[in-house]
Order: structure tokens, then C-alpha cells, then sequence
């Protein structure tokens, strides 16, 4: 994300100047290199992502979480030392491109190109080798390259939304992307349950909006929120939008038998 | 006749100082229905991972249609036209029925991952292609009717099933069944045995099976191998085997009289 955010800042701050000089270019122009610097972004984060995982995809669960989070680290350490980019100030008077219409386009893009993914018979190949990795095996998968394609495909999109972000708070720190973030973001997939699409975009927006809500209680507002979090996963260890999906199938059937 | 479908030749694996298959030779021809048996222990499971590449021999090679399968990827192996099943049974449980099947056909693709995200080029085509085969497939065996339910929520003996309807998705010319009768009631192991002749006859398949009811090893094997301390200690017809006083040696234990086995 944070490679994203700084890539795509950099190409509007660097081909704007170049391209439109003071006058800003039209609307037109504007979109279009907010276009192609958000693609540059997300490619930049895929590229980052088949870097780190390759090797580290050799590795498996808790590992691997270590892993990315480490590189997440290494990254920040990396913008926060090198001068070009902004060190520990980071990057200034990034246009402000982000609009309502460019995040919700985004997120209804990386939607639906996850569900159309795990629709397809390929797709369920990740869910397979999530599943169980040696069966999958055992079917003909490689489960490793399906590793690294998911990571690819995730690390664009988080690039993608990197140049979101960037564009919207019009200034990027390494700081912004630190530890905490990286563990938000993880916490908004646990909480929505793997591999359930629409659990996971309900706990991203009530992850979001939960803290804005708890506004109220002021100082006590993480307290509360990590009191939430606790409750919730304990509550619903597999997530809080995965419903057992077996038994509502049988409760089904059953109902269906009663009433014929 | 070509190279057989599967060969062993002096495989031997140790772990630690423990030798779990011992030089051994295991040869299936085309068309061949074997049944490797023996005692708890005596490394049945173990000369399936060799054959899939889950574990590498410390010597020896396996081979199908003689080319070399050692040293591949487990995936690869599948390629190759091997499938297998697990002694438990592994289906994935979080797909459904349908899906479970639809998984294994992703080998005989030719639509890349890119193709599938633009779902341009043959994607559709691939895709109504897929679901096709996967349906015949399930109504051949009579899974239809579960097609979308969870594959964890059928009955045992369904389960079982759909773990070898998966396996013929792979298009394989060599089965390996993992203990599949384990666990079954007469009934089911009835089913099951017709089941294994029947798959065995339609898609001109050969199987090597692994298995502790002897009514079904010998009701179904034209060939039996048995092992014992990861050696062979016999093979031949069924009928032979049962005969063969190693072999009820190795079942029974050692005789404390000469002539146990006329009793």
C-alpha cells in the first residue's frame, strides 16, 4: 500500500508538472494521469508482493504473516531514510484527485474482479488450496503459484488504494503506514471471516465507521474499541459474517421435508 | 505392449533408521487391478506417497510409461495421469459438492489466469465446457442430486464417492485408492466394490489399491502384492496369496506347530 501511495504520488507530482505546467491541465488530462498513476501504483505494489512472495510463500500461516508484516516495516524504514522522497516528511502538495466517484469505482472494481476470480473454475483453486493444500495438490493445483498470483492480485489493489489514499490526504508520511495499519487491515479480514468476500467489506465499514461512532465516549474510545474486537472474536471466532453454511443447508432441507 | 503404467524399481526409503519400504520392485500394467495389502505398519500408505512425490526414495526409482516420476511435484504426478485418494478421506470442505469436482478439472485447461480475470478469449467457452463434464460426471455417479450442498455434509460412504469422482476429473490412467472400504458397512463396501470394477471397466483405467478388507482386495484384484516390514513377501493371484504361508505368517504371527495353516 504504502509503495502504491508513493508511486503514484510521484508520477502526478513529477509528469503534472511536466506534462500540463502551472495551468493544472483540463479535467480530462487530470483524469487520466490520476488513471495511469494509480495503475502505476498497483503495478508497483504487485511488483513488490512477487518480490517478497516468492521466498516468503514457502512458508506457511503464522510465518508468513510475520513475513509481510516485516517487509511492511522494512518498506517504511526504507521511505522514512531515503531524501528524494520526502524522508520523514514525506511527500507534500500531492493533487487532490481523490473524489467520492474514484474510491467507490475502485472498490466496486477490486470487487468485482475478486468475485469474478473466485467464481471461476481457476478461482476456486484458492479456495481449494486454502482449504487443504495437499489435496489440492493431489487434484493437479500448483498451490504455490496460486499463492503468489493471490498475493500479486492483493498487493496491486492494496497499491491501487495506496494512491487513493495518497491523493486524498494530499500528503504521505512513511508513518502512515505503519504496523498498526497493517494490523488493522488484517484484523478487517479476520473479523469478516477468509475467504467470505462480502464479510469482509461488511467489517471493513464497520471497522471504519466504528471508531468515528465511538467519537462520543472520546478518551475511551480505543479502550472500547478493543474491547469490541475481543468480544467480537471470541463471540465469532470464524468471523462475524460466516455463517455455517451447513447447517443452514440442513435446517433447509429439513424445513423443505416437514412441509411435503 | 508400451512401458508399464507404473513401476517400482528397487525403491527403498528410510526414515531415520527405520527402512518403511524396502527394495521394492511393483509393477502395473495397463488395464491391471492390483491390490496391495499387509499388516498395520507394513508401508502400504507409504509406497502411495512415493509413487505421488509426497516423499522422495532414498534409492530406486518410480517410473510410469517410462519416463521418470522421482524427483517431481507432487502436481506434476497428477499431470502425468496419476490421481490418488487419502486413507481420510480430503475433500474440500469449505466447496460444494459440485465445485469439489469442478476444482480437479483446472488440469485440462487451457484459459490462463489473465484470460479468466478479462473473461475474455475461450474463458466462456471453457467454463460451459467444465460444468458440463463435471455434471456427467456427478450424475454418472449418482451425486447429482447433492451438487450444491456442501461436500463435508454428505454421508460417509458418499464422501468417499466424490473423493474418486474428483480423482476421474484429473482424466487419470492410473487410480491409487487409499483404503477406501475403511470405515464401511457391508453394504457400503458391496457398493463400493462394484463401484471400483464398474470405474475400472467404463474409463479403462488401472488401479492400484490399498486395502484392509480382504473381501473387497480379493473380490475386485486380479493381481495382489503384499508387504510386510516394507518388503514384498508375495504376490500373485488372489487365490494364490491366500494360500501362501508367508502371508499368513505375516497376518498370524509365526506357527508353534508346523502345519498352523492346515487347521
Amino acid at each position: 500500500m504504502s509503495v502504491g501511495a508513493y508511486l503514484s504520488a510521484a508520477v502526478t507530482l513529477l509528469l503534472g508538472q511536466r506534462l500540463f505546467g502551472e495551468t493544472g491541465g483540463t479535467d480530462l488530462q487530470q483524469g487520466l494521469l490520476f488513471l495511469s498513476a494509480l495503475i502505476a501504483g498497483g503495478i508497483g505494489a504487485a511488483l513488490a508482493g512477487l518480490a517478497v512472495g516468492i521466498p516468503s510463500l514457502r512458508l506457511k500461516g503464522d510465518y508468513l504473516a510475520l513475513v509481510t508484516l516485516g517487509f511492511g516495516e522494512i518498506i517504511r524504514v526504507i521511505f522514512q531514510n531515503v531524501d528524494s522522497l520526502g524522508g520523514a516528511l514525506g511527500l507534500n502538495g500531492i493533487p487532490n484527485y481523490t473524489t467520492v466517484f474514484w474510491v467507490y469505482s475502485v472498490a466496486a472494481l477490486s470487487v468485482f474482479t475478486v468475485v469474478c476470480l473466485v467464481r471461476s473454475t481457476y478461482g476456486r483453486g484458492f479456495l481449494a488450496t486454502h482449504d487443504d493444500e495437499i489435496a489440492s495438490e493431489a487434484v493437479g493445483l500448483d498451490t504455490t503459484r496460486y499463492k503468489i498470483v493471490a498475493f500479486v492480485v492483493g498487493a496491486f489493489f492494496a497499491g491501487v488504494a495506496g494512491g487513493l489514499y495518497g491523493h486524498f490526504k494530499l500528503t504521505i508520511t512513511p508513518t502512515g503506514f505503519d504496523f498498526t495499519k497493517s494490523i488493522e487491515i488484517v484484523v478487517m479480514v479476520i473479523l469478516g471471516g477468509m475467504g467470505n468476500t462480502p464479510g469482509v467489506i461488511l467489517a471493513a465499514i464497520l471497522l471504519t465507521v466504528l471508531p468515528e461512532v465511538l467519537r462520543s465516549v472520546d478518551e475511551y474510545r480505543m479502550v472500547l474499541y478493543s474491547l469490541l474486537l475481543i468480544a467480537l472474536m471470541l463471540a465469532r471466532p470464524k468471523g462475524l459474517f460466516n455463517f455455517d453454511y451447513t447447517r443452514i443447508f440442513a435446517r433447509l432441507r429439513k424445513g423443505r421435508a416437514a412441509r411435503s | 505392449m508400451g512401458a508399464p503404467i507404473l513401476e517400482l524399481d528397487k525403491v527403498t526409503i528410510r526414515f531415520g533408521g527405520l527402512t518403511a519400504v524396502d527394495a521394492l520392485d511393483l509393477t502395473v500394467e495397463e488395464g491391471d487391478l492390483v491390490g496391495l495389502i499387509g499388516p498395520n505398519g507394513a508401508g502400504k500408505t507409504t509406497v502411495f506417497n512415493l509413487v505421488t512425490c509426497v516423499y522422495q526414495p532414498t534409492s530406486g526409482v518410480v517410473r510410469s510409461g517410462g519416463r521418470e516420476l522421482t524427483g517431481r511435484k507432487v502436481n506434476e504426478v497428477v499431470e502425468a495421469g496419476i490421481a490418488r485418494t487419502f486413507q481420510n478421506i480430503r475433500l474440500f470442505k469449505s466447496l460444494s459438492v459440485f465445485d469439489n469436482v469442478r476444482v480437479a478439472c483446472n488440469l485440462h485447461r487451457t484459459t490462463s489466469p489473465l484470460q479468466t480475470l478479462v473473461r475474455m478469449g475461450s474463458y466462456h467457452r471453457d467454463e460451459e465446457n467444465v460444468k458440463r463434464r463435471v455434471d456427467e460426471l456427478l450424475d454418472l455417479f449418482h451425486l447429482g442430486r447433492y451438487r450444491d450442498a456442501p461436500a463435508t455434509s454428505l454421508p460417509y460412504g458418499e464422501q468417499r464417492r466424490l473423493e474418486i469422482v474428483r480423482c476421474l476429473a484429473t482424466q487419470p490412467k492410473l487410480l491409487l485408492l487409499d483404503e477406501p472400504a475403511a470405515g464401511m458397512n457391508p453394504t457400503e463396501k458391496d457398493e463400493l466394490m462394484a463401484l471400483i470394477k464398474r470405474i475400472h471397466r467404463e474409463f479403462k483405467l488401472s488401479i492400484l489399491l490399498v486395502e484392509h478388507s480382504m473381501k473387497v482386495v480379493m473380490g475386485v484384484c486380479q493381481r495382489v502384492a503384499v508387504l510386510d516390514y516394507g518388503e514384498k513377501i508375495a504376490e500373485g493371484t488372489p487365490t494364490q496369496i491366500q494360500s501362501d504361508p508367508k502371508v499368513i505368517e505375516a497376518y498370524l504371527g509365526e506357527p508353534h506347530e508346523k502345519g498352523f495353516a492346515h487347521h
